[in-house]
């Protein structure tokens, strides 16, 4: 198993449901967490970054060094959003996209449900940096990088209007 | 294979990216990070360019140089290509215009410890009431505390904001 890193085209493939979760899935998800934690301080990895296009992806930023709002290791089979809410600009990273980072918009509150390995349907609500974590590993199932998403650095906090009376 | 960084000035006119990357990459160097803008009448360009050890970017550029009146300042880049760390904090000021702004934000933070990645300022606002803005984003060399206590001794007629640069990495 490898990290496939962009431009491989195959990024940019959309990964289908998953169908049933049996032994073979979860032995693929045991060694895409492993993958995770092999990525230099990654909080989230989607299985098309290891070229299998199922939709399943983990996300985990109950280790931060500066504590976030999390629901611990989560490991999402069909995840789906719901509802969104709010907008922040962050800063990301990708391991398919080494030594390049930039920001990006993403919604500040999201609603979403997911299986878990087990099978069990999770319903969740997830705020601020885990918001994001989800929604960078979600894209991922449709084919998006963050580069897709990209707004300019300089564009920070200042975006300048012009009002006309 | 030798990393420089070139910077070129002069009075901006159409086509001065263009002849310049076009002469650069008909030599073979490639192009890295750039910053690239008008000030003022001039137009400014910094460029990382990699290249042969023996391609002279004076010779390079010199007819273009030349043609279009830019000055050009070639530095030998040390890094050799390799990454240099990420910033980890963004501080945005504004305020009624006037000067030191930049100096006096700068140096208190300088001396705790902040080293400057990137800087940009503009002067915003109408003629008769200018607005200074400044972003810029930087390495906490000794953590964000000693950063946000250098802040309260700046002049209160500035709106200072500093934030972590939280980097996802999914």
């Amino acid at each position: 198993m490898e990290i496939l890193t962009y431009p491989d085209q195959r990024l940019k493939q959309i990964s289908e449901p998953v169908e049933t979760i049996d032994k073979e899935l979860l032995g693929f998800i045991h060694e895409l967490e492993q993958m995770r934690q092999s990525g230099p301080g990654a909080v989230g990895i989607a299985s098309p970054q290891v070229n299998m296009f199922k939709r399943v992806v983990i996300v985990d930023v109950s280790n931060m060094r500066k504590p976030v709002d999390n629901h611990g290791h989560m490991i999402m089979v069909n995840p789906e959003i719901t509802e969104w809410d709010g907008m922040a600009m962050g800063r990301e990273g990708c391991l398919s996209v080494p030594d390049f980072t930039g920001n990006v918009i993403r919604a500040e509150k999201i609603k979403l449900n997911y299986l878990d390995e087990n099978g069990t349907q999770h319903e969740i609500e997830s705020t601020g940096f885990e918001a994001r974590a989800i929604q960078h590993e979600m894209d991922h199932l449709d084919g998006l990088l963050f580069l897709d998403r990209l707004v300019s650095r300089r564009s920070d906090l200042f975006k300048r209007k012009v009002y006309k009376k | 294979m030798k990393w420089s960084v070139l910077t070129l000035v002069g009075a901006d006119q159409p086509g001065i990216v263009a002849s310049v990357t076009d002469a650069l990459f008909k030599q073979g160097c490639s192009l890295a990070q750039a910053s690239m803008m008008r000030l003022g009448a001039n137009f400014s360009i910094m460029l990382r360019v990699s290249h042969a050890d023996e391609t002279s970017l004076r010779e390079v550029l010199g007819d273009i140089c030349s043609d279009m009146s830019l000055h050009l300042h070639i530095d030998e880049d040390a890094t050799n290509g390799n990454e240099l760390e990420e910033p980890d904090v963004q501080v945005t000021v504004y305020g009624a215009d006037r000067s030191g702004i930049v100096a006096q934000v700068t140096s208190v933070l300088a001396e705790a410890g902040l080293n400057i990645i990137d800087l940009e300022t503009d002067v915003g606002g109408n003629a008769n009431k200018p607005i200074y803005i400044m972003t810029m984003e930087g390495v906490a060399s000794n953590g964000i505390e000693p950063l946000q206590e250098a802040l309260q001794s700046l002049d209160d007629d500035i709106e200072v904001n500093l934030d972590e640069i939280n980097t996802l990495r999914g």
